[in-house]
């Protein structure tokens, strides 16, 4: 292998790894302003309870999260040279803007949110606990920012092929920041939801009684109601949104090669680039000329109209494929839910079942809509200004993949004691429930 | 936007900045790295997690100030910190390493189940430590003489690396010194004595071989007037190392007087050193290729970025100086509230 795919792999082991902690931190941060005020207005314990276990997960996602935040911002250096000499201009700025705006309100009142309760005044705490929430948004919003521009870039010119920014304001209301954006955002509140109800579920189901448990169970859920469906809607618009910029990459989703009108919606396929065509079709006629156009003889671009300019078809395809598969299940799961609760029932043993798979669902979701836009972007690294191959650096291979190999050891390490740490953390929680000496807290 | 400075000196107030942060980092993150490398020296776990508990609330406020300065030669000087990034690339990548391995250690050991787990996440912490300090190190020395690779040079690098490594275990006994007591404190001070000497040394051994190695960097310190003007920089540092040397030798002090000034003092030495590193590189950003006015990005964008550091550094220094408050005193065993 070379060193630009080495490399590519390199920045979506770091990227990937690092997305599924701030993926949980920024919906994170805001339930748990939610559980604090609803502790500070009501006093009843089962949410200060539900606060104190969901701060220890929310302390180590951030660690998680921060660490691997510090190698994104060497990798642009040490793998990626050619994108700060070109593009430099533009995302140097917004790059500072994430750093000093966010970066730091996080990094100081996350100290005083998980250490400090005791230590300040009551006011101070909850007030840190909603500038953490809002550190993580704005910190992911500079993020979406700069990635929307290297989808969709504009108010910029080029002088001697370096990019000069001409209209910040064009630069940040890029066309997709405000879709990506809130795609990205809801599918932070539905990892979370997922990740709260999952293992509230798997707690519930262990025995675990207590009004807490059944607190976080029942955001989760009522969270995922409301979100996945939303979610739908906001990916279509999305979806529309980069048909118009990007027809390639919805070409590669849709695994379109022709452009026509009546495309099918494909369930499944194999699509096979080098006799550009796919096997095994399995489709709802006329599904993607509806979807896409809203009229099933709605002429949708395809793959041929953009020989040796489109992405790789299948990961496209079928990380598709996997991100919408898992969206149509929490929809299921979460209005399931809701009519679940409303009805006043005991959530039933199967329910409770069938949501404890579904606990980091939200993670497989996020990197599989990632992939789905990032892979989808190629050749380009800023669309239509700047391809991955120019921007690569000069180092060696053999540097690339050893320090790859580090990586993915690593990051499986972390990985497995993230998950482990937190079930552990679950179980001891249930264990003190139990135990009749708990203290009870006193609303400040 | 347009430029409300002169472009010219634009690149200069952005070195300075840059600069402040590195600065800000080597102080923060390098006692921070210092209690790490110190950890193991203690087998009582009692004793090591009150040496994580001083550090708890900081390390991540500390160790974004790495990000700024990064982020800033990034956002600045984009040219450099490719030039930079790629010749130091199996060094950052240690380093990287090395950062995340003792960041997650901090909360991996907190909620680990045994005292098995913790001492594997207290060795994970350790060498996390130990490992971003000698990369640090190493990239300092690779760095001063321009990523030359003749032997000497690569015998420069590798004194940079146990010179960093050693700073960074005094300043951090130092910060044990004020921020522990009792026999942990008593410790300290002894740690703290033994590290000033090879400080001191490091510092003599990096004074000598500086100029030594670049005619230019010879000039700038040892031409009239600059041999007068800047002796009062290497006679601070004598006076400091023999002081903070009288000090430790008292310690501890009748009810904890003077705790703190150790700290200071360590403080100091690392000011004094990085001003005389920042004179000896001036105007250079990539020592001996890159002029900072080479490598600065577009006056415009550099304007806008200067506003909001404006604004904003302000700010950070002011909550971080409520976080001292707010977390200021000896150690207390550290829970989640």
């Amino acid at each position: 292998m070379d060193t630009l795919l080495l490399s590519r792999i390199q920045f979506a082991a770091n990227i990937s790894f690092h997305i599924l902690f701030p993926v949980i931190t920024i919906a994170l941060g805001w339930v748990l302003l939610y559980f604090k005020l609803r502790f500070n207005a009501s006093g009843e314990t089962r949410w200060i309870d539900a606060y104190r276990f969901w701060v220890k997960v929310f302390a180590l996602s951030f660690a998680l999260g921060v660490v691997s935040g510090i190698t994104m911002s060497f990798q642009f250096g040490t793998n990626w040279p050619g994108f700060m000499e070109r593009v430099g201009n533009i995302a140097g700025p917004l790059l500072a803007y994430e750093v000093l705006t966010a970066f730091f309100l996080e990094a100081t009142f996350v100290a005083i949110m998980l250490f400090g309760m005791s230590r300040v005044p009551n006011w101070l705490h909850t007030l840190a606990t909603l500038l953490v929430a809002v550190g993580t948004t704005m910190s992911a919003f500079w993020i979406l920012v700069l990635n929307s521009w290297m989808h969709t870039p504009q108010g910029f010119e080029l002088r001697d092929g370096v990019a000069h920014a001409t209209d910040w304001w064009a630069i940040i209301f890029n066309p997709s920041m405000p879709y990506r954006l809130a795609h990205m955002l809801i599918a932070s509140g539905l990892t979370v939801a997922f990740l709260m109800a999952g293992m509230s579920a798997w707690r519930r189901l262990r025995g675990d009684r207590s009004a807490a448990v059944a607190t976080t169970l029942r955001t989760g859920i009522v969270l995922a109601a409301v979100l996945a469906p939303t979610q739908l809607v906001v990916g279509d618009l999305h979806g529309l949104n980069t048909l118009e910029h990007q027809p390639a990459k919805v070409a590669a989703m849709e695994g379109n090669w022709e452009t026509r009108g009546n495309v099918p919606l494909l369930l499944f396929a194999i699509p096979d680039e080098t006799a550009r065509e796919n096997r095994f079709e399995i489709a709802i006629p006329s599904g993607a000329s509806v979807i896409l156009k809203h009229d099933p003889a709605g002429v949708v671009p395809g793959l041929n109209d953009f020989v040796g300019e489109h992405p790789p078809v299948a990961p496209v395809f079928y990380a598709f494929r996997l991100m919408v598969g898992l969206g149509l299940a929490m929809i299921a799961l979460g209005l399931g839910g809701a009519w679940l609760l409303w009805r006043r029932r005991d959530l039933p043993g199967w329910y409770l079942r069938a949501l404890v798979p579904m606990t980091f669902a939200g993670w497989i979701a996020t990197l599989a809509g990632w992939y789905v836009t990032e892979i989808g972007r190629q050749p380009w690294l800023v669309h239509g200004v700047l391809t991955t191959a120019e921007a690569v650096g000069p180092v060696p291979a053999g540097n690339v993949a050893l320090t790859l190999t580090m990586y993915l050891l690593l990051y499986a390490g972390l990985l497995t004691a993230y998950v482990v740490t937190l079930y552990r953390l679950a179980r001891k929680d249930s264990g003190e429930a139990r135990s009749p000496s708990t203290a009870v807290a006193q609303p400040a | 936007m347009t430029p409300f400075l002169p472009p010219d000196l634009l690149p200069l107030v952005f070195a300075g900045l840059m600069a402040f942060s590195v600065l800000l980092y080597v102080v923060l993150d390098g006692f921070d790295l210092g209690v790490g490398i110190l950890l193991r020296a203690t087998r009582d776990p009692a004793e090591r997690d009150r040496m994580v508990a001083s550090i708890g609330p900081f390390w991540d406020a500390n160790e974004t100030w790495l990000v700024l300065g990064v982020g800033l030669l990034l956002v600045a000087f984009p040219v450099a910190h490719g030039v930079i990034l790629t010749a130091l690339y199996l060094p950052v990548a240690a380093m990287l390493a090395g950062l995340i391995l003792r960041g997650v250690a901090f909360e991996f050991r907190a909620k680990a189940a045994t005292a098995e787990d913790k001492r594997r996440w207290d060795r994970l912490f350790f060498v996390g430590s130990l490992t971003a300090s000698l990369a640090q190190g190493w990239m300092l020395g690779r760095y001063v003489l321009g990523f030359d690779t003749s032997p000497a040079a690569m015998a420069f690098a590798a004194l940079a690396t146990v010179g960093v490594a050693i700073a960074y275990a005094f300043i951090g006994a130092c910060w044990l010194i004020w921020r522990t007591d009792g026999a942990l404190q008593s410790r300290a001070i002894g740690w703290a004595r033994s590290g000033l000497w090879a400080v001191a040394a490091g510092i003599v051994a990096v004074s000598i071989a500086t100029p030594l190695a670049s005619e230019r960097i010879f000039a700038r310190w040892f031409e009239f007037p600059y041999v007068v003007l800047l002796a009062p920089l290497p006679l601070a540092t004598g006076a400091l190392i023999l002081g903070l040397a009288a000090l430790l030798r008292q310690m501890p002090l009748p009810r904890d007087a003077l705790h703190s000034v150790p700290f200071w003092g360590a403080t100091g030495l690392f000011c004094l050193s990085f001003a005389g590193l920042a004179w000896s590189f001036y105007p250079y950003v990539v020592p001996e290729r890159l002029t900072l006015y080479d490598a600065a990005a577009a006056p415009e964008s550099l304007t806008l970025i200067l506003v909001g550091a404006l604004i904003v550094m302000p700010v950070i220094l002011g909550y971080t100086v409520l976080a001292w408050l707010v977390f200021g005193g000896k150690a207390k065993d550290l829970h989640y509230h």
